[in-house]
Parts: C-alpha cells; sequence; structure tokens
C-alpha cells in the first residue's frame, strides 16, 4: 500500500443541518452537488449504500443489508458490534417510492408506532437538496430517542470518526 | 458506585435494549448503545449527586416519567399519584433543586415541566446527531463522485 497521505481535496462541504421542526418531528438536511437520480441512485442500490451508511467510529458491522425498493417492499440491516450480545436488526416498509424523488420508510424495529422517514430529493441546477424528516408518534417517542442517546461519549467519537475518514479518503482517492 | 449508576441510567436514558425500538436512523441507535456503554464508567460523579438523590424516590421517578408526556400542574400531579398537594410540592421541590423540573407559576397555578437539564442535553444530543449525519453525509459524497465518473461520456469507466 502506497499509502500517501495527500490533504484531501474537499473544496468546500456541504453543511448537514439538524433541527427539530416540532414535538414530533426532527429534520435533517444536505446539498449535495450531483443531480437528483445519481443521490437517489446511491440510498436505493444496496452495494452502494453500505459503503457510507455505517459508522465505523463505534467498531459497528453491517452484516445484512436488503432493500427492496418500491412501494410495499421490505428493508432490512443487521449490525453487529463487539459489546452487544447479538445483532441489532432494523427494519421497515417503504411507504412511497417516487424515483428521484421522494422515498417515505416506516422504522418497525420497536413495534408499530415507530417514526415515519420522508426522504424528498430536489434538484436546482445540478443540484440535489436533500431533506429527510422523521415523524414520531408523539412528542414522548421523540422526547425517549433523544434520551436514551443523551450520554454517547461525543466528541471522542466523532474524533475517531474524522481519523476513520480521513484513512477512507486517502484510499478511495487511490482508486 | 456501579450500583448506585445503573438504575439512573436505567430512569433517565432508559435501558438500552428496551428502548432500542425507537431507532433514530438507524445505526445511529446502535451506535448510541455502545456508547452509552463506554460512557457510563467515564461519566462524572459530580454531575449525579443531586439527580441521583432526587431520583431515589419512585414517586419522583414517576413524576419525571409523567412530566416527559406533558407538562403538569402540582395539583393534577398530586391527583394522579394520590398524595396531597403539600406531599407533592416537596417532591417537586426536589426534582427542581436537582434541575431536573423547572416551576412556573401563573395566577393559582403552578406548572412543572422538564427542567433545563434536559434541554441541554437536547441540544447536545442534536449536535452529535448532526456530525455523525455530517461524516455520513461525507462518505456519500465520494460515492457520488464516482458515479458521476463513471456517467460522463469521456470518464475513465463506463457505466454497466
Amino acid at each position: 500500500m502506497d499509502a500517501r497521505r495527500e490533504s484531501e481535496p474537499s473544496p468546500m462541504k456541504n453543511r448537514t443541518t439538524v433541527e427539530r421542526k416540532s414535538e414530533r418531528e426532527l429534520v435533517v438536511t444536505r446539498t449535495f452537488d450531483a443531480p437528483a437520480r445519481i443521490v437517489f441512485e446511491a440510498w436505493t442500490k444496496p452495494e452502494l449504500f453500505r459503503r457510507w451508511w455505517v459508522p465505523k467510529s463505534c467498531g459497528l458491522t453491517l452484516l445484512e443489508c436488503e432493500q427492496d425498493v418500491r412501494v410495499g417492499g421490505r428493508y432490512r440491516l443487521v449490525f453487529s458490534h463487539p459489546s452487544a450480545p447479538k445483532p441489532m436488526e432494523f427494519f421497515g416498509r417503504y411507504l412511497d417510492v417516487t424515483p428521484h424523488s421522494r422515498l417515505v420508510w416506516t422504522n418497525e424495529e420497536g413495534g408499530d408506532s415507530g417514526q415515519v422517514t420522508t426522504l424528498t430529493f430536489e434538484e436546482t441546477a445540478g443540484k440535489t437538496s436533500l431533506v429527510m424528516r422523521d415523524l414520531y408518534a408523539s412528542k414522548a417517542a421523540l422526547d425517549e430517542a433523544i434520551a436514551s442517546g443523551s450520554t454517547e461519549g461525543s466528541s471522542e467519537t466523532f474524533e475517531q470518526l474524522d481519523e476513520l475518514l480521513v484513512t477512507l479518503g486517502a484510499s478511495l482517492g487511490r482508486s | 458506585m456501579r450500583n448506585a449508576l445503573t438504575p439512573l441510567m436505567f430512569i433517565v436514558f432508559g435501558d438500552v435494549s428496551a428502548r432500542q425500538s425507537s431507532a433514530l436512523g438507524l445505526p445511529l441507535r446502535a451506535a448510541n448503545t455502545c456508547c452509552i456503554l463506554n460512557h457510563m464508567v467515564q461519566y462524572h460523579q459530580t454531575h449525579f449527586d443531586a439527580s441521583f438523590a432526587a431520583l431515589s424516590d419512585a414517586t419522583r421517578r414517576g413524576v419525571l416519567e409523567q412530566l416527559g408526556r406533558a407538562d403538569a400542574s402540582i395539583t393534577e400531579l398530586a391527583g394522579k399519584f394520590h398524595m396531597t398537594l403539600t406531599g407533592m410540592k416537596k417532591h417537586v421541590g426536589v426534582l427542581e433543586q436537582a434541575g431536573l423540573v423547572t416551576t412556573q407559576k401563573v395566577g393559582r397555578v403552578r406548572t412543572c415541566r422538564l427542567g433545563l437539564r434536559r434541554l441541554e442535553e437536547e441540544a447536545a444530543w442534536i449536535e452529535r446527531y448532526r456530525q455523525l449525519w455530517d461524516a455520513r453525509f461525507g462518505e456519500l459524497d465520494k460515492v457520488i463522485v464516482e458515479l458521476k465518473q463513471q456517467e460522463k461520456p469521456n470518464g475513465r469507466k463506463t457505466r454497466e
């Protein structure tokens, strides 16, 4: 491996925003420098999706990734972690699939009352503005989701992730 | 002190396995799970003391749970927990001291809501959640650059 660490050519990084829009709703936004069809493809093809979705900082391994991207189709993701007694499974169903513009899916691993995620892709002048909305069943459900994650080791986790991204960036840059 | 921390973790942040339910962005939940475990050990004891004293009582834990669903007056809380007003005032006072609950008196009604600490935690959580997605989207950018490259008619590769 000729691990030559070139500084990443990342001219201007698009900003990610997260906002609690209402008692029940959490919204993530980001712009991508590509047409909507490409961004959509990266979300809906398992072989592409699995390349960017998994946060490796916590030692998670994505064991399985199935996506049957059509209305009524199901998805299923299975992760393992050394500290988890058994693999963790996340799954749900696609409620709406409008190629290159909209994806809606349920999150059912916790039962019927899980949040519903709506993803929209809006293309302007070759760029895609992505908006992801998580709508929870109640204020309590979103509060709880936040509270259960509130002791997460913050900066350290992301520093680890940063290191990893640099490494990945270097190896990707060679291909 | 491990024993003392465990019930608090359970009450305030939820039992990890049970709460896997409401997954917020799929792997994030998994990430939270392991980070919570790591973090339990590192968490500063001082932060816990007041909270833990406040949470050592079943009624007060019930009150927090209740306020997590909706704000409530002392009278409503007293009714729900079958207590006298004075008794409930005392409990709310302890929670207030620990920063877990804030109260506001409007007219004759004192309304209780979850305290500032909870809000601060929410803000911190949202920032971490943002960083996670930012990192994830950073990776997505790389995939996208590749796909664009493949689409170019004069690119190195052609699309299959």
